[in-house]
């Protein structure tokens, strides 16, 4: 078999492909499930923190700052191999799906949180003073118009952020997770045949390349003009 | 319930007994981190530097070529090469096979960061050491350059951190770093202390760094 040949009928062979197809789709659809998740507890936790981080409570703002810099400064491979590996020892057992959840969640909470929590220090100290001559009481300036416009602030930063740590969700492989790299590596195993990790990195690129190509497109449009 | 804890978690008896292993992967994971952050730099540096070209058969492949290798997960990527190349022979290890992955994925991020920054650097700048005589290259490597990675700083800082994390993806194809060590420690023993213990040694690392990016990124915004 020619060069090209052998390349094809390694990586690409179709009739692989088809039989695993299936098995792939499956792990797509928990990729995205489990994704989803993690986008939605991690950012509302950190957007949760920031918050409290905004009332100025000495103590409290020193436990989340510590909180913080724990989860941007672990792995997130170590925390779901300790949560997956260590919880069984306390009695608590967590399947590889909730271990990779929580572990990610938490990662993603800690650098939403830092984020956030920069878009509010940079909405300026007028906007506080502003807020409070109009009569307006700490949370209704909060709310209503210190985090409308620290949000805004930090959409691309957050946006690529959330990005890469989704993209964490192939970790789950390794704690048994069937989800895409996981089907991918068992459907490679079963059929001697690497096409379906071909097939894995066609579904990742389905996923993600829109997600990236757009995280591109906010950090663009948020270039403001003059700087 | 808190020595049950402490016993699964905190057992110093074990940790010591795994001590001579974990010290030795926590050596590999330094040195490895040592090979893939410079690496990355350098096909980073090369992929900026393309994609400033004014040829547009030069930028469009080198912009998908970066979104490819960022929309990969690097799992995905290590995965493909250690365990996918050797069906057709190519047997790279697990060293090869890191250094790859690393060099594709994390340069592609690192091209980002310092396509970045060579775009905040006034033209003039250039057109004024090439006026002084200086040549292209060097008044890239003198004048630009510098400027260039001073403006986004906190970007590679913050970029060097996620490579070294990272480093933690080479345990899966069984290079003994201080993951995989920490793994291999606790299976023999049933206990999580040698994980934990790993844990602790990545955070006592890099906390450091993770306070001077916070320092850098507030002074980035304060300076808006």
């Amino acid at each position: 078999m020619g060069g090209l040949d052998g390349f094809a009928f390694t990586f690409l062979n179709l009739k692989v492909m088809a039989t695993w197809l299936p098995k792939i789709a499956e792990g797509f659809v928990l990729t995205v499930l489990l994704a989803a998740l993690i986008v939605a507890a991690g950012l509302s936790l950190g957007l949760g923190l920031a918050v409290l981080r905004a009332f100025g409570l000495r103590v409290l703002n020193w436990g989340i700052v510590f909180v913080v810099d724990l989860f941007r400064a672990l792995p997130p491979l170590v925390i779901i191999v300790l949560l997956y590996f260590g919880l069984p020892g306390m009695g608590v057992s967590l399947s590889g799906f909730w271990a990779t959840w929580l572990s990610l969640t938490l990662v993603l909470a800690a650098f939403s949180e830092e984020i956030f929590w920069a878009g509010i220090t940079a909405t300026g100290r007028g906007q506080w003073d502003a807020g409070r001559a109009l009569g307006l009481r700490f949370l209704p300036i909060l709310f209503r118009i210190i985090l409308p416009q620290a949000v805004r602030m930090v959409v691309p930063p957050l946006t690529n952020r959330t990005i890469a740590i989704t993209k964490g969700t192939a970790l789950a492989s390794v704690v048994g997770v069937g989800e895409i790299l996981g089907s991918a590596q068992s459907a490679m195993a079963f059929s001697g045949n690497p096409s379906p990790l071909t097939l894995g990195a066609i579904a990742y690129a389905l996923l993600f390349l829109p997600v990236v190509g757009l995280g591109r497109w906010i950090e663009r449009r948020a270039v403001l003009p003059g700087r | 319930m808190l020595e049950d804890f402490a016993d699964n978690f905190l057992n110093l008896d074990i940790v010591a007994r795994a001590w001579p292993i974990l010290v030795r992967g926590l050596g590999q994971t330094l040195l490895l981190s040592a090979i893939v952050v410079p690496l990355g730099l350098a096909g980073g540096l090369a992929i900026a530097l393309l994609s400033r070209s004014r040829r547009r058969w030069v930028r469009w492949p080198l912009a998908a070529w970066t979104d490819t290798f960022r929309s990969l997960p690097p799992l995905v990527l290590l995965i493909f090469l250690y365990a996918g190349l050797p069906f057709m022979g190519i047997d790279l290890g697990p060293w090869g096979a890191v250094a790859l992955a690393f060099f594709l994925n994390t340069g592609a991020y690192y091209g980002e960061v310092l396509r970045a920054g060579l775009d905040s650097v006034p033209p003039g700048q250039m057109e004024a050491a090439r006026a002084l005589g200086l040549r292209p290259w060097l008044a890239l490597w003198l004048v630009v350059l510098p400027q260039a990675v001073r403006n986004v700083l906190p970007d590679l800082v913050s970029n060097t951190l996620e490579v070294v994390k990272l480093t933690s993806l080479a345990s899966v194809v069984a290079m003994p770093e201080l993951l995989f060590q920490a793994r291999q420690a606790q299976s023999v023993t049933y206990n999580a202390s040698p994980i934990v213990a790993a844990a602790l040694a990545y955070f006592i690392i890099l906390w450091p760094v993770v306070r001077l990016l916070s320092r850098l990124e507030n002074k980035a915004i304060a300076g808006r």
